[in-house]
């Protein structure tokens, strides 16, 4: 089992509004090494709020997720916060639409970022780099070249090439296929289906569920709790700037 | 049901689920204070100020002016004495001794040698009429170097790890730009290779494609060299660049303290809340 969630909640307290917003309560689920959960539900129910706080962006208002690292078993909702700094470096992913590129920084660079904090030695990077790019094809002359001037397609295949360029225990997919082209979303599937295959678990918020056919073993699917308030936590999840 | 006031009453948040101790993370903190308290007159700087920071972490301080930040900074730089606390660093010979209670002249040699630091004003850091190469080679002087070689070759190595154009270096910092001084603020911080390394508003009046390139330098310096640092700053852009976690300061208190995404995002403390939404 990598992942055992148990009366999970999450209420977001807005001081200045003075009001809380609640986003899902008591939710119960498992997931183990190899497994890819759907998580559906309608709009404003806290699909995104999930993965953020399973990945701790979100901090739980109660429950427990107990999690089975390499290093021993934590719950996400209470490690320390190095804890968790600790496993996002070596363990935990987290995959969204959105790429932040920097200024004079090539996307083979870019790419190859994870792996130089891992210590992977820098011709190596950008040797997985390229292979990466090559993947989710990103044509040959854009490596080189600085990702903030691509486009909204372009910038994404960039953004899985780096997402997906190191085996993650556990990814959490937010909507990642959002503008992609039909070459680049075969390219994801095809990617997320040899991570499953060396057992890389997954939960995903997916637009088109059909992109991971024959990938999904299990869905739960959301449901707004009373006192929740769709377009306030439509508004909240926004805000977020992976 | 949780509760709360509209008032920023100086208590500690109340975070829905109390952390736990560090339990994968085996390293010991590096740099580890404890309640410290410093005034002047009637003002509270530091009020109680605990945190500590682990090896190759980046460590983002925000506040606003008065929040007791830049107090902080200096006290961690020994450069100012606080009424009270303990302050450790995981450097030999120095673990398990409370610093604040070092000679001075103690005080200095570990300073010069394990500690960096960048200023928002390179004047404060950098003697602006001497060569740019001789105020990087001036700490190496300090710690003993002589040879004028081994001084060039030094401060030539600390300049280019710092993205500083090399025909540049025997120009002045006075002759340079704002960035540029920037970059010879931090090949000097860093010439020693320092086991903690401070930066105070570091890209903090530059332009902003200035200091994007200035903040990238940085985390490849931080990646590649892995230096623990700690970044002070009112500009959440670059606390979010730059740091792993981040404490919330405010009349010298730590209000909050967290991962750097969770605070933005999903920050507790009243205070924080508007911090954040001020900025956006």
């Amino acid at each position: 089992m990598i992942l055992e969630v148990q009366g999970l909640t999450k209420r977001f307290a807005l001081h200045e509004l003075g009001r809380t917003v609640d986003a899902f309560a008591d939710l119960e689920f498992t997931l183990s090494a190899g497994e890819f959960l759907l998580v559906a539900g309608g709009n404003g129910v806290g699909k995104s709020t999930l993965l953020r706080t399973l990945y701790r962006t979100y901090r739980a208002s109660s429950g427990a997720a107990f999690y089975n690292s390499h290093r021993g078993r934590i719950d996400l909702t209470r490690a320390a916060d190095v804890d968790i700094v600790l496993l996002r470096r070596e363990e935990l992913g987290f995959v969204t639409q959105f790429l932040r590129p920097r200024p004079r920084v090539s996307a083979l660079e870019l790419v190859a970022e994870p792996l130089l904090f891992a210590g992977v030695r820098q011709e190596e990077a950008l040797r997985r780099s390229s292979e990466s790019l090559e993947l989710f094809g990103l044509k040959r002359e854009l490596w080189e070249a600085y990702p903030s001037t691509f486009s909204g397609g372009e910038q994404q295949k960039v953004n899985l090439a780096r997402a997906l360029i190191q085996p993650r225990r556990l990814l959490l997919l937010d909507e990642p296929t959002a503008s992609l082209d039909a070459t680049a979303r075969a390219a994801l599937r095809e990617r997320l289906a040899a991570l499953k295959a060396e057992g890389m678990a997954m939960i995903g918020v997916l637009h088109h569920p059909e992109d991971a056919t024959g990938l999904l073993d299990r869905e739960i699917r959301l449901e707004a709790p009373s006192g929740s308030d769709a377009r306030l936590l439509e508004a909240l999840e926004a805000d977020y700037v992976a | 049901m949780t509760t709360f006031s509209a008032d920023f009453s100086t208590r500690a948040s109340q975070p829905p689920i109390q952390l736990e101790p560090p339990r994968l993370e085996i390293a010991q903190p590096i740099l580890e204070v404890r309640d410290l308290n410093k005034s002047y007159g009637s003002v509270r700087a530091l009020e109680e100020v605990s945190l500590e920071l682990y090896p190759r972490e980046v460590l983002g301080v925000v506040g606003e002016s008065g929040s007791g930040k830049s107090t902080l900074l200096r006290v961690l730089n020994l450069e100012e004495q606080p009424e009270g606390g303990e302050y450790h660093l995981g450097i030999p010979p120095y673990e398990g001794r409370n610093l604040l209670q070092l000679e001075r002249f103690e005080r200095r040699a570990l300073r010069v040698k394990h500690i960096g630091i960048v200023y928002q004003n390179p004047h404060l850091g950098l003697r602006m009429n001497n060569t740019s190469s001789g105020n990087v080679a001036e700490r190496l002087v300090i710690a003993g170097e002589r040879r004028f070689h081994a001084l060039r070759a030094a401060a030539r190595g600390s300049l280019e790890v710092s993205e500083f154009p090399i025909s540049r270096m025997d120009d002045p910092p006075r002759k340079l730009s704002g960035g540029m001084q920037q970059r010879v603020q931090l090949a000097k911080a860093i010439a020693l290779k320092p086991a903690l390394l401070l930066l105070d508003e570091p890209t903090t009046g530059l332009d902003v494609s200035v200091q994007a390139l200035v903040l990238d330098t940085l985390r490849r310096l931080q990646r590649d060299l892995g230096i623990a640092m700690l970044v002070v700053s009112h500009d959440l852009g670059v606390i979010r660049t730059l740091s792993d976690r981040v404490v919330v300061m405010r009349h010298g208190r730590v209000v909050e303290s967290g991962l750097t995404d969770q605070v933005l995002e999903d920050p507790q403390h009243p205070y924080t809340q508007q911090l954040v939404h001020a900025k956006l």
